[in-house]
């Protein structure tokens, strides 16, 4: 009995000493969490990715679902994947906090990772804090760049100021702003497989339902070009005139807070601190004024274009190109002059 | 009819979401002295476990802020809008005072109270750090259920069903409390606090902590190295003409 308590401690010290070793020595080791639905990779998370890669290191990758097979084999090529981690559960489906938070965990215990990265998603917000208090470490939420091992940039009140924070934790658990990166691409070769380790699964919630906004545009978060529009659409049916500009343009379509708040369109769309946070080529925002929540969701768009009847609005600050007229006139005439 | 449900709400006291912030010329954090007021989406929340109060009315609603001196004007705001009463944590700076220091100290208070909260409301961020991690931090410690972003929330006895805004639309949760919900904006429009509940208000009852009183160790996991404006854009042209638009967007940005 005493030897076995014994050689227990001295393995728990040598597992220390590992993680010290790989956060101060030898590069990070790197553990992606791979969000995916219907068979695809989100896209976020090849953003993620490449910010990884931005630290050197090995990167392992985890896909946890109930058919990860495609997902995957895709996962294996992607530049910079050295090993992937696949947890093939039915729990895992539909990526509840409460039990891939402890899916990380014990990865990270196994492995001695030194960071654990994704998506700044819906999905990365609800697990990786909740993975980040279970490893009693802070999390780093919504990177923009990465200056060391430890030393991230992120925004804060709303895109107005920039931090550069350093971690003192030895796990640094960090969620990626996609457009701070770009999407990494695959390689030829194939990383190995891996079971993930085993993990308690409390199932403490139950995944009822999902109604998802079915659109053929492009998805909003890696369009090229958006078409947002705010109070000034006066309704929801007024919206057609942006999907029509939208289809002519291949454009997807997004939103201020004011137009999802007066129903004219759904929530998802919303553009803004609290909604999507998009970088396209060409952002044209029509009858929305410009609020700081607002532009901090859209201001490091490459070309920005403003289309209101108030000259005075803040969004012709921000704005390439700014255009003082009657939205109602100026888009379809627009529309007939994009071709 | 089982027991009252126990609510507890913790607000955090931000600058003003119409502020707009600029940094201080030490570049180490923003300038703070401007108007501050409660975190908006902390506002959804207190409004929330108000509105299941007044179903069903033996429900407690308890306001908890964690920071300086100046946090209970935060806490009286809940108060005036319907919390019972509130529990200041106080710390003398807290521009240091991280998420998992926060859930710390929230997961602390509801081991100290004699009677266990049956769930808590937080704002899904503070608009000011903007880091959207303290509830389910503390749904972590606490290995309880998490159901965040929640834009409608069901209550049926100790049954709860909340609807989540996720990317691409919306997802139905179900659990049992004890739980953890974060607040979305679509959750709920905040009233007001009429005359008479803010001078009701201040007869509450508000009782004060420090950190070491609840054996919680705050120190910053991490450290901000700096503090910078972001690059400005040059904006501001404007154009005639939508001919001018097209014109300018096809051959001087080349994105058309």
């Amino acid at each position: 009995m005493f030897f076995t308590a014994t050689s227990r401690i001295a393995l728990q010290a040598r597992a220390t000493l590992a993680q010290r070793f790989y956060a101060t020595g030898a590069g990070a080791n790197t553990l992606l969490y791979v969000e995916h639905k219907d068979g695809a990779i989100s896209g976020a998370t090849l953003n993620a990715l490449t910010a990884a890669n931005k630290l050197g290191g090995s990167i392992s990758a985890l896909v946890a679902g109930d058919a990860p097979e495609s997902v995957v084999q895709q996962v294996a090529k992607l530049n910079g994947v050295s090993k992937v981690l696949t947890a093939k559960d039915a729990a895992y489906t539909n990526a509840l906090p409460e039990d891939i938070a402890p899916l990380l965990v014990a990865a990270q215990k196994q492995f001695g990772f030194t960071h654990l990265f994704t998506g700044h998603t819906a999905s990365g917000k609800n697990i990786f804090p909740r993975a980040a208090a279970l490893l009693d470490v802070a999390a780093v939420s919504d990177i923009v760049g990465i200056e060391g091992e430890d030393t991230f940039v992120r925004p804060i009140y709303a895109g107005n100021a920039i931090a550069t924070v350093k971690s003192n934790d030895n796990v640094k658990v960090v969620t990626v702003r996609g457009t701070a990166f770009e999407a990494a691409g695959t390689k030829d070769d194939s990383a190995a497989e891996e079971a993930a380790p085993a993990a308690d699964k409390p199932a403490l919630t139950q995944w009822i339902s999902e109604e998802i906004q079915k659109s053929d545009r492009p998805d909003l978060n890696t369009a090229k070009r958006v078409i947002s529009g705010g109070r000034g659409m006066k309704n929801g049916e007024n919206f057609k005139m942006l999907y029509d500009l939208a289809d002519k343009l291949g454009a997807a379509v997004g939103a201020s807070r004011a137009a999802v708040d007066a129903g004219f369109v759904d929530n998802s769309l919303q553009v803004g601190q609290t909604g999507k946070i998009i970088a396209p080529e060409l952002y044209i925002a029509v009858g929305i004024s410009g609020a700081i929540q607002h532009l901090a969701g859209m201001k490091d768009s490459k070309t920005i274009v403003a289309i209101n009847k108030d000259a005075d609005a803040p969004i012709f600050q921000v704005a390439d190109y700014g255009l003082v007229d009657d939205l109602f006139k100026a888009i379809p005439e627009l529309t007939e002059k994009v071709n | 009819m089982s027991s009252p449900l126990r609510i507890f709400v913790p607000v955090k006291r931000v600058v003003d979401y119409a502020v707009k912030v600029r940094v201080n010329a030490t570049k180490t954090d923003v300038d703070r002295n401007v108007k501050h007021s409660m975190n908006p989406f902390d506002e959804i929340a207190v409004e929330e476990a108000v509105r299941i109060k007044e179903k069903s009315p033996k429900t407690e609603v308890v306001a908890i802020s964690c920071g300086t001196a100046k946090s209970q004007e935060t806490l009286r705001t809940a108060l005036a809008m319907g919390a019972d009463r509130a529990v200041h944590v106080e710390v003398k700076d807290d521009s240091t005072l991280q998420p998992l220091a926060v859930a710390k100290l929230l997961k602390a208070i509801a081991e100290k109270e004699a009677e266990k909260p049956d769930l808590f409301i937080l704002g899904k961020q503070a608009i000011d750090d903007d880091a959207s991690q303290t509830g389910q931090m503390l749904a972590g410690l606490l290995n309880w259920p998490q159901t965040t972003f929640a834009s409608k929330v069901e209550l049926n006895d100790k049954e709860l069903k909340v609807v989540r805004e996720i990317d691409g639309g919306l997802e139905t949760i179900a659990t049992k409390l004890p739980a953890i919900i974060t607040t979305d904006l679509r959750l709920n429009e905040p009233r007001y606090a009429s005359l008479p509940n803010i001078m009701k208000a201040k007869k509450k009852p508000l009782v004060k902590f420090t950190p070491e009183d609840l054996g919680v160790d705050i120190s910053p996991r991490l450290e901000t190295l700096k503090v910078e404006e972001p690059s400005k854009r040059v904006g501001g042209r404007k154009v005639e003409s939508v001919d001018e638009l097209v014109d300018k967007l096809r051959n001087e940005a080349k994105v058309l």
